[in-house]
């Protein structure tokens, strides 16, 4: 039995190095699939709890071109969260059941969206700077060692493209128009910048699972290093839009070839991770009761497919 | 252009109420399912009303006695079962009417060729639950008949003569009433008894007369956009 175990092992380490794909009939360890239970759970969490920030404007949207490409997006992260809990299924986990910890907060979700769409321009700043963040951590995972999830990253990472350049262009429409309307912009990032960059997670140093996920080969770069790449992304976007990025201490730093930035306030990013933030309950809250609002339509179709022998819904 | 503003309207006001249930779905595959049909819509509209004038000027600043839908759908989602019974009769009348437009030689012919295809499936996802709903569990069921009960006024104004639709109005009820009692019937359900035209129930959404839900739903929609005179978004 040990004998057998250490050849699976050989064959799996042997796998990694040579940059191949794990598939779902692989044999792995079980703290590798345990990480990327958890990984890809709390990613396709994200994308269900990150809709309800966004859905808030959808009736309020200012032009009926910016009602549709907000429609657009809000659906494509719904679809987002079909690929992943279905690659988690991969791994033996269903959706129920991973919604279940969701719900009862033994999963979690990207703090980011723990924070309030207050205006319109929050609409654009998310595209922008949090969808950005997303595809500066996302791109990398097209290359994760675990098959489906590489692949389902591919997909999600070419919707979240579409929706960075229109959260750019929303803000750029807003920095070009009105003196309302640029207030409206430049105070939205104010309040977004900071969260965007904790969605890298800890510093290097403090960070659980980096190390481990890096020598798995589903994470590929240190929170710190994409962080960076993030920044030095943003700010010279950020002038072509010409907005401010609320960092003092942010400048071209020649010797590094990068940007310097101020430091991160972590005592934030801590109290929103445990459920102090501005929206944790709300957004909690609001998944739980239109789960349990919808228990009933799920029972209506498992009966009906069960009388009917057909696939519920 | 009444018939385009009509037309127009009805799409534009569905599309917002569907889009009222982004983030509250029963199910992921309904978040999906519930958007597309939103986004057809509004696509639908936003071609109809740029036959009347600029798009915008039309959806956020018209004051409620301008709009021209029908008061079925300005109707608050309610549950589930309420939402799938809206769709159920709008989207069954919908494709009957571009069927017909579609097959004439109209001005909304060509629109109504490409949009009917959007709207078959609209109305075969309401047909869909319709059905499972219907005949899933009890309490489906009742959700499902109280849905159809509540919604059955509001029935009679699809069949007014939209001024510009060159249509059989009373074929058109007939072949509606066929089908939606073909479904009910393979649901478990029954048609619905009670009034749907006259004094006595709703229906002047076409004359501009809707119903006290619809001015909340235009003040929500339109706020924005009025808030900022002349900005371009
Ligand atoms: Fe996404
Ligand atoms: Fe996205």
């Amino acid at each position: 039995m040990a004998a057998d175990a250490e050849a699976y092992q050989t064959v799996f380490d042997a796998a990694l190095a040579a940059d191949e794909r794990i598939e779902p009939r692989d044999w792995m360890p079980d703290e590798y699939r345990a990480s990327l239970v958890r990984q890809m759970a709390q990613h396709a969490h994200s994308e269900i709890i990150g809709m309800q920030p966004e859905a808030n404007w959808i009736s309020r949207a200012p032009s009926l071109r910016r009602k549709a490409i907000l429609m657009a997006k809000v659906q494509d992260e719904a679809g987002h969260g079909l690929y992943l809990y279905s690659a988690a299924e991969t791994l033996g986990t269903s959706r129920d059941e991973l919604l279940d910890k969701l719900h009862s907060g033994r999963q979690k979700y990207s703090s980011i969206f723990n924070y309030p769409t207050l205006t319109w321009a929050d609409v654009g700043v998310i595209g922008w700077l949090v969808d950005g963040a997303a595809i500066t951590n996302q791109v990398p995972l097209c290359r994760c060692s675990y098959g489906p999830y590489a692949r389902a990253m591919v997909r999600i990472c070419k919707e979240e493209s579409f929706h960075q350049r229109q959260g750019f262009e929303l803000l750029l429409a807003l920095s070009r128009g009105t003196e309302a309307q640029r207030a409206m912009a430049q105070d939205a990032v104010d309040r977004w910048w900071w969260p965007s960059l904790m969605m890298f997670g800890p510093p290097d140093e403090a960070s659980a699972h980096s190390a481990q996920s890096m020598a798995w080969k589903i994470k590929r770069h240190s929170n710190d290093e994409l962080r960076q790449r993030f920044v030095d992304i943003c700010v010279p976007q950020a002038e072509a839009l010409g907005l401010t990025l609320p960092d003092p201490d942010l400048r071209w730093n020649e010797d590094r070839g990068h940007y310097d930035f101020g430091p991160i306030d972590w005592e934030e990013f801590r109290q929103v991770l445990r459920g102090n933030g501005p929206c944790n309950t709300q957004r909690i809250s609001q998944r739980r009761r239109a789960h349990e609002e919808g228990a009933w339509v799920r029972e209506a179709a498992a009966a009906y497919a069960a009388k009917h022998g057909e696939a519920g819904a | 252009m009444t018939a385009a503003l009509a037309l127009g309207d009805d799409a534009l006001v569905l599309s917002h109420r569907l889009g009222e249930w982004a983030g509250h779905a029963p199910v992921l595959e309904e978040e999906v399912a519930l958007a597309n049909i939103a986004l057809d819509l509004l696509g639908q509209a936003r071609v109809l009303l740029s036959l009347v004038g600029d798009e915008d000027e039309l959806a956020y600043l018209r004051e409620e006695r301008a709009f021209r839908n029908v008061q079925l759908v300005e109707q608050p989602n309610g549950d589930f079962a309420h939402t799938i019974a809206r769709q159920l009769y709008f989207s069954t009348y919908q494709q009957q009417l571009y069927d017909r437009l579609a097959r004439g030689d109209g001005p909304f012919a060509p629109l109504a060729a490409k949009a009917v295809k959007e709207v078959a499936y609209h109305r075969d996802h309401a047909e869909h639950w319709t059905l499972r709903l219907g005949d899933g569990t009890a309490e489906s069921h009742e959700r499902m008949r109280r849905g159809l009960e509540a919604l059955w006024r509001f029935t009679g104004e699809l069949f007014e003569p939209v001024e510009g639709c060159e249509v059989d109005w009373t074929a058109l009820h007939d072949e509606w009433l066929a089908r939606i009692t073909a479904v009910l019937d393979r649901a478990t359900l029954t048609v619905p008894e009670g009034p749907r035209r006259g004094a006595w129930a709703a229906g002047a959404g076409r004359q501009g007369v809707h119903t006290e839900p619809f001015g909340r739903m235009l003040a929500e929609m339109q706020h924005l956009h009025r808030s900022h005179p002349g900005a371009s978004w």
